[in-house]
């Protein structure tokens, strides 16, 4: 079994980027950027749930791209959920 | 191989344990399959039964064999409980757990424990719908719309709920098993390439499993909620949107129906070609359109919800989306027939069902255009046009491949043949009574007849009474397989390894196969289907 | 048995019916990955929920988000983000072979996990206190930043609430679960039933977790931190 294990340092510092990331979005949601808010917010909650699985969960060192396939067309699929909700009510006459 | 000579001490899956514990623990897939065939056949004749009675209160216009509130919980009840706990399970829960360790080569699923748990979910399920039944039922239409689910049933909605949450997770854990299985547990030489149809039709059923059943799932323990504590997600007194449970309902429910007609199309994919003695038409093509069927099927769902209020704009694109489902139905379709096409066709009862399965499908498909077009929907939305027309897909389609599938493999799952006169006039008394009860709903619908009442203008009788008659045919149709495949499994004749001299890895094992499958693990050195490499032995009769 | 075609390795753990351990490990992971697949669109249907109502009542969210504690939030967060390092290194002191450390990490995650429960349950005493709960003595009398005079529409800031419950509560019963299943693990890593060649409920049990971790990453942001500059 080729097994990839990491050192535990990578596994501090992964923490550490996440725990600054958590304080970063917290004070950031406090300055006012206008339509930028939101966009920020999500922004740093993809960056911090990529950086977990990556790295927590090992996606980097896998040689299966199923796993990154499955992720994909889950991910895919939410998206089809949301942007064909939206778009009828986008475009509803009235709200 | 084994022969029949000696087939009564050979040890088998079937008496390799006797008792009541080695069935309830069992973790062999095809055991699986057998407490699955038993509880969906007792819920489809729960689910007959009501129907039956539907019939009957519409043999005449007045309300006189029920009232409505009672009309009300029998095709919510109906259709709740053959939707969800006869049409969803049955052939991937049951021919499906037979046969996809059996097709690829593989001793049993990629998780057997997690297969009996699916069948206890599907138990509780089942029993707490049961008990929905016999304590008062549900009126809101097997579809839960809201507010009326929300706000003003005062029925057991939340145990309804509840009940298909539950079954909800069995067939996540079915699709999610076969996933696994097909990817991590495929014999030697058995590519993606050589894999049979059945399996592509039931990967794309299980892709639907995972990626739509947990939609479905959070939106009914949404209501739950709402009933329960009093949320207020749907609640229009509270600025919520009644159709954003319509957009999340029919998420699951519209690719639903492609879990019920998927596997259908894997049965009929293996029959052809066997039957006609002749390998498919466009391998490859049928192979895709089952992924395509189920990713587009994903894509359209709102086309429910044309007349609910939704915006005209999303209306089109819906219309327009629903329109390319067409298209891997139709090479499918086609696929078939060219696979006949100079074909040496016999006509066993496996391949009626299929000849049934092609023509109500296409029936099913081209009136489902009808409502995939805006103007022509607004018209029939709501009408007995709708219920034909997806009785044409869910009973013409997906329970006709479900039969022609029992009747194909039962040499194997039972190790007798059923008799075969009787097989073709049950196939040939459904297909009657089938378009007998459904295609006077056709005109009724397109005549003005609501859904969904229980009593009805005095114009629309004769129809309606042929309807009924129509139906107590079919009950017929449906009650005898039934008998003889009991009656079979003890004086049928003994079946042999391979009846049907038909390619698939399932037929290189004897039957019933033992209970790892294969004495050994076997090599794949062919495609699928090769029937033109291979000759009719003169012993072989398919009683034509 | 008629299981003539016994793979070369047999080791107890090893079920039957796969060819080896590879197999068995690849097929339980492949299992758990869809398995997740399928939690992002349970969460999804919420999601999108959550997406049309902020579209159309976004001032009533923003205001009923501004009656969270943030720095409750923020701690939150950083507990999950706590446990997930502990699990992350669990599964490398299981494949590692160090038996007493994966006891050990499994524990803190275990109380990790305890301690969000904790929290998030001393949140939902709070909004009960405050008449935030969804139904008949739901209370909020809030007017938009700056304009007192802007009263909010209670009916709508109830969807917000109804929002938060239903995800934050499909998020706690997850961590349940989560706990439930570290719970088992850490009898069998007790047991001393994981080694270097098989630990692969660790590895599973982490996977869930770590899933459960990122819900959390998305819901802080969603439900904590709109329009909080005012």
């Amino acid at each position: 079994m080729a097994e990839h294990i990491l050192s535990s340092k990578l596994y501090w510092a992964i923490w550490a980027i996440l725990i600054c990331l958590t304080v970063v979005t917290a004070l950031v949601a406090r300055v006012d950027l206008g339509w930028f808010n939101p966009v920020a917010a999500l922004l740093i909650a993809t960056g911090k749930a990529t950086i977990v699985v990556l790295f927590f969960m090992h996606v980097k060192y896998t040689s299966e791209k199923l796993t990154t396939m499955v992720i994909v067309s889950a991910l895919f699929w939410l998206l089809i959920l949301l942007a064909l909700s939206l778009a009828d009510y986008s475009t509803r006459p009235i709200s | 191989m084994a022969t029949a000579a000696f087939s009564h001490e050979r040890e088998h899956y079937l008496n390799k344990e006797y008792g009541i514990r080695s069935w309830l623990l069992t973790t062999d897939h095809k055991r699986i399959a057998l407490l699955y065939l038993v509880s969906i056949t007792f819920f489809f004749f729960i689910g007959g039964f009501l129907a039956l009675l539907i019939r009957l209160e519409l043999l005449t216009p007045a309300g006189d064999l029920v009232q409505a509130d009672t009309y009300n919980k029998l095709f919510t009840m109906h259709g709740q409980i053959m939707i969800f706990f006869f049409l969803i399970p049955s052939i991937p829960a049951v021919l499906g757990n037979f046969l996809v360790p059996l097709m690829i080569g593989a001793k049993d699923l990629a998780f057997p424990r997690i297969n009996l748990l699916s069948w206890y979910l599907y138990m509780c399920g089942g029993i707490l719908m049961l008990h929905t039944l016999l304590t008062g039922g549900v009126d809101t239409g097997w579809t839960f719309y809201t507010p009326f689910s929300t706000a003003f049933s005062d029925t057991k909605v939340i145990e309804a709920g509840v009940a298909i949450f539950i079954n909800g997770f069995s067939s996540i854990l079915t699709g999610l098993n076969f996933v696994v299985t097909i990817h991590r547990m495929r014999a030697p030489g058995m590519t993606f390439s050589r894999l049979p149809l059945f399996l592509w039709s039931h990967y794309a059923t299980s892709i639907i499993f995972l990626l739509g059943t947990p939609v479905l799932a959070i939106t009914l323990l949404l209501v739950v909620f709402e009933r329960a504590f009093n949320l207020g997600i749907f609640d229009p007194n509270r600025g919520g949107d009644p159709l954003l449970f319509q957009h999340l309902f029919w998420f699951y429910s519209h690719p639903a129906v492609y879990i019920m007609i998927l596997p259908s199309m894997g049965v009929v994919s293996e029959i052809v070609p066997c039957f006609s003695r002749k390998r498919i038409f466009g391998y490859s093509f049928v192979a895709m359109a089952s992924i395509g069927i189920a990713v587009i099927g994903f894509l359209v769902w709102a086309h429910h919800m044309f007349v609910a209020g939704m915006s005209l704009y999303a209306a089109l694109i819906f219309s327009f989306l629903s329109y390319l489902v067409a298209v891997p139905s139709a090479i499918k379709v086609f696929n078939w027939t060219a696979t006949m096409y100079k074909g040496s066709i016999s006509f066993s009862t496996p391949m009626l069902y299929a000849f049934g399965f092609i023509g109500l499908f296409t029936m099913g498909g081209l009136t489902g255009l009808f409502l995939a077009a805006l103007g022509v929907d607004v018209h029939v939305t709501d009408t007995y046009f709708v219920i034909a027309h997806f009785h044409y897909i869910m009973v013409g389609g997906a329970v006709m491949g479900y039969l022609g599938g029992m009747h194909f493999w039962w040499p194997k799952i039972s190790g007798r043949m059923y008799p075969e006169g009787w097989g073709r006039l049950a196939a040939l008394i459904v297909f009657i009574g089938f378009n007998l009860t459904f295609f006077p709903q056709f005109i009724l619908g397109y005549l003005g007849m609501p859904r969904r009442y229980w009593q009805y203008p005095p114009e629309f009788q004769v129809l309606n009474v042929l309807s009924t008659a129509g139906s107590t045919i079919l009950a017929v149709g449906y009650l005898l397989p039934m008998v003889y495949f009991l009656w079979s499994m003890r004086y049928g004749k003994i079946a042999d390894d391979n009846p049907w001299n038909a390619t698939g890895l399932e037929w290189r094992t004897a039957s019933p196969p033992p209970t790892y499958n294969f004495e050994e693990t076997p090599l794949v050195t062919w495609e699928a289907y090769e029937y033109d490499k291979m000759t009719l032995p003169a012993e072989v009769t398919l009683e034509r | 048995m008629s299981d003539s075609s016994v793979a070369v390795e047999h080791t107890p753990e090893l079920r039957h019916h796969f060819a080896d351990m590879e197999q068995q490990r690849n097929a339980a992971s492949l299992g758990m990955w869809l398995f997740l697949g399928t939690e992002i669109m349970f969460f999804g249907g919420m999601f999108c929920a959550y997406l049309i109502y902020r579209l159309a009542y976004y001032n009533e969210f923003a205001v009923a988000s501004r009656t969270l504690s943030l720095p409750i939030g923020t701690i939150n967060t950083a507990v999950l983000i706590c446990s997930s390092l502990t699990v992350a290194l669990s599964v490398r002191a299981a494949q590692l072979g160090k038996q007493k450390l994966v006891i050990v990490l499994l524990v803190l995650t275990l109380l990790f996990g305890l301690a969000f429960l904790g929290i998030k349950g001393y949140e939902w005493r709070e909004k009960f206190v405050e008449h935030h709960i969804p139904g008949s003595s739901f209370s909020f009398d809030e007017a938009m930043p700056g304009h007192p005079e802007a009263k909010i529409d209670p009916r709508h800031a109830q969807i917000f609430f109804s929002l938060y419950f239903a995800m934050t509560g499909m998020h706690a019963l997850h961590m349940i679960i989560g706990v439930g299943i570290f719970a088992v693990l850490i009898l069998m890593a007790w047991r001393g039933r994981f080694t270097p060649e098989y630990h692969t409920p660790v590895e599973i049990g982490g996977l869930y977790w770590h899933f459960v971790d990122i819900v959390w990453i998305y819901l802080f942001p969603l439900l904590y931190l709109i329009d909080r500059h005012k």
